[in-house]
């Protein structure tokens, strides 16, 4: 009889071991501001908000997939468009979760923020465990954005200037459409065609609306898109001129819109058009 | 089957048990309940439109979750620029349809039947069998970026049609979500919306607050023409939110008519108010506290043509009010609405009183207190346990002596006790329907109302069905 107990005892003892044992292998956490989330709770979540897009698996082939487009993003490759951290590194846990909450802008993603901050913490710690990469590997430092130079039209004609330069405009077109010559062509990590940015919608970028959120997607790229990191080929203060430049392609009421347009008024006959008749570095 | 019905000495009649092949019937059946009688509100054809499971939005539908409030709240829009019906397939057009076939027990106390001799007896009265609920036929959606809609004709089980709600919404107006505006006949910004809610019986499938009309005593009825704040009505609604709708405020004016078309009553017009705020409490979820206010008039009589009233020539309005408060509390998987509510009618609508004659010798108006618990444990998205236990207390009576008689009202006439619980079942969660299997057991208790004895009645109501949407 007691003997019985003890077998039974055991058998309780080894069971809630093996659990622990695969609890722990699963943990994954998340960390942003004071918060901390955990995977465990983040699948509850994950499997009533998320599953359905994403898939079970996180590999982006929900049942809604194949209707959607763009399509949903892979949590099993670990790339990520919107970060803070230089290309090829993995997202802060605040990028994630910003992305999350703040959504995307013409796909199917919703801004989550109606969600608790709890709720969306969870989420994050649990999109890292989709990827052995997120053990392996660390988030990469976060790229530092200096203070924003001040909107001259000195700044925005050399934004202008960069555009040209840089053939931006190959894949944006020359006023900023999305229709450059290459805007055909271009496909994602996944081989999957994939537009460039529009700028005369005036919706929100990928990855933020401010400019501070513009000269970030310069320099860290949108990793699993065409869309590079000039970090290594162009000077904060440049990255700032080319800012205050796109934000007059927008048809929005900005401070680089009010210079740009008070400009142009008077000095338009000067400007030469963007585009492959021009010789790199003539911009104006 | 496996339900019976026992008369012994000191039985009620009519009390169900159970025999012996019919236990583990029983003890499902005890957790559950019965017979849609409200229109409730989930639409996968919003699932459908943005790829998104029913539970992203619902609870466990057709409870809402905050970030189904939030869409709600932006006019049916997700504010991903996807929105408008621009971006859909030519051949999508947003309806669903919702029922509820089922089975269900109705046991009623104490009801008014013919005796011999031309008299009156009460007698329990039991009756079951398989049957429909109504149906709800709903279109709602984006007409274009920031303009929404919704029409839902809804029919009884017999396939009588009425509109339910019809209304078009002018969203985020001046580009701020704190001014929408809705026209046409709409539900009421409710502190915990009876559309919505996780309950289908005859008796548990509503508020018994939501509703509740004093009336002078057993057998008499009341003028007012107001439903309630949990039916729809015909107005206007400004309503705004913050942007992940934790503050909230609604004020709709509306005719007194109670959502009836064809101006039917007068010319007056109702106001109601809500407004809450919620917050959040770390790991135990989102908490939201609010109040809310409906002021009214109803008329207490009509012109008439060779008896009969005309329509929509009510006179003599008189006013009744209801205000109240509630909090809407989670503690992880296990969350509870909680509401109190006062009302008043004038005593000229609870006597029954045209205004162009005296009010009877010591008539008062009547007021009363109310309140409810309701919870949910949701085991997980596809499985939900709900209960409900909601009190009414009459604290002022029209009447403490009936006119013309020596009959006392009773201090507690009228007042009610109800109580439900049940679960929900989900066996598919996907963004293309719905499929619940329902199960629900409601109890309702009114004191002193039996018309011949003045008795207690209790009505109670079991429910096992299939609860789905498409």
């Amino acid at each position: 009889m007691r003997g019985t107990r003890w077998n039974r005892w055991a058998g309780v003892g080894l069971a809630a071991a093996v659990l622990l044992c695969a609890g722990a292998a699963s943990a994954q956490e998340s960390h942003v501001g004071k918060y901390s989330g955990n995977a465990k709770a983040g699948k509850i979540n994950y499997r009533r908000y998320c599953i359905g897009c994403h898939g079970p698996a996180g590999d982006g082939n929900g049942e809604n997939a194949p209707w959607i487009d763009p399509k949903p993003r892979d949590f099993t490759a670990a790339v990520f468009k919107c970060r803070s951290t230089p290309t090829g590194t993995l997202p802060t846990d605040q990028d994630l979760y910003d992305a999350v909450t703040r959504g995307f802008d013409t796909t199917n993603m919703p801004p989550w923020m109606p969600l608790t901050v709890v709720d969306r913490v969870n989420l994050v710690a649990y999109i890292k465990t989709f990827s052995p990469k997120w053990k392996s590997d660390k988030a990469g430092a976060p790229v530092e954005i200096p203070a924003e130079s001040p909107v001259t039209i000195e700044s925005v004609l050399h934004g202008r200037e960069l555009f040209q330069k840089m053939e931006c405009w190959k894949c944006h077109g020359p006023e900023g459409h999305g229709d450059g010559p290459s805007a055909a062509t271009l496909t994602d990590s996944k081989d999957r065609p994939i537009p460039p940015y529009n700028f005369s919608t005036g919706t929100r970028f990928k990855c933020g609306n401010t400019n501070r959120e513009l000269y970030r997607i310069f320099m860290t790229g949108l990793d699993g898109t065409p869309m590079p990191s000039f970090a290594d080929v162009i000077k904060p203060a440049d990255a700032w001129d080319l800012v205050h430049f796109l934000r007059t392609l927008q048809p929005l009421v900005t401070p680089e819109a009010t210079v740009w347009k008070a400009w142009v008024t008077t000095h338009g006959n000067e400007l030469k058009p963007i585009g492959p008749e021009q010789a790199p570095g003539v911009g104006q | 089957m496996h339900f019976s019905t026992l008369r012994s000495p000191g039985t009620p009649i009519g009390l169900l048990v159970l025999n012996r092949n019919g236990i583990a019937w029983g003890l499902i059946a005890i957790a559950l309940l019965a017979i849609t009688s409200q229109p409730a509100q989930a639409i996968p054809a919003f699932a459908r439109k943005y790829g998104l499971p029913c539970s992203a939005c619902h609870e466990a539908w057709p409870k809402l979750n905050n970030f189904g409030q939030v869409f709600k709240d932006n006019g049916y829009q997700l504010e991903n620029d996807r929105d408008s019906p621009i971006f859909q397939n030519n051949a999508y057009f947003p309806i669903t349809i919702r029922m509820t076939p089922q089975w269900h027990l109705e046991h009623n106390q104490r009801q008014q039947v013919d005796g011999p001799l031309g008299t009156s007896i009460e007698q329990n009265i039991t009756t079951s069998g398989f049957d429909l609920s109504g149906i709800d036929i709903w279109t709602a959606g984006t007409l274009y970026k920031n303009i929404s809609f919704q029409v839902l004709p809804s029919a009884d089980s017999t396939g009588a049609f009425h509109f339910e709600s019809a209304w078009v919404r002018f969203d985020n107006l001046f580009g701020s979500s704190w001014l929408n505006l809705k026209f046409g006949k709409h539900e009421l910004d409710t502190p915990i919306s009876e559309k919505r809610f996780l309950f289908l019986t005859a008796n548990g499938g509503f508020f018994q607050l939501y509703h509740f009309t004093p009336v002078g005593g057993p057998g008499l009825s009341s003028l007012n023409q107001f439903g309630g704040i949990g039916d729809n009505q015909l107005g206007v609604e400004l309503m705004g939110h913050s942007k992940n709708s934790y503050t909230r405020y609604a004020v709709s004016v509306l005719s007194s008519n109670s959502g009836n078309v064809g101006l039917p009553t007068n010319q007056s017009y109702d106001l109601y108010l809500n407004g809450s705020q919620a917050f959040e409490a770390g790991r135990l979820g989102l908490q939201r506290v609010g109040a809310f206010a409906y002021v009214g008039r109803s008329p207490t009589y009509f012109l008439t043509d060779g008896g009969a009233a005309i329509p929509g020539t009510g006179r003599g309005d008189r006013s009744f009010y209801r205000v109240g408060a509630y909090g809407i509390w989670y503690l992880g998987k296990f969350d509870f609405s909680t509401l109190y509510m006062h009302g008043l009618d004038n005593a000229f609508l609870a006597t029954n009183t045209p205004a162009n004659t005296p009010l009877p010798l010591g008539s008062r108006s009547p007021t009363w207190n109310g309140g409810f618990i309701e919870t949910h444990f949701t085991v997980n998205p596809q499985f939900v346990l709900v209960n409900r236990y909601e009190a009414i207390r009459v604290s002022r009576q029209a009447f403490t002596v009936l006119p013309g008689t020596t009959t006392t009202v009773p201090s507690d006439f009228g007042d009610i006790d109800a109580f439900s619980v049940g679960y929900r079942w989900y066996p598919i969660m996907f963004s293309r329907a719905g499929l619940a299997w329902h199960q629900e057991y409601s109890y309702v208790r009114s004191r002193k109302t039996s018309l011949v004895n003045n008795l207690d009645q209790g009505n109670s109501s079991l429910l096992m069905g299939f609860d789905f949407d498409f």
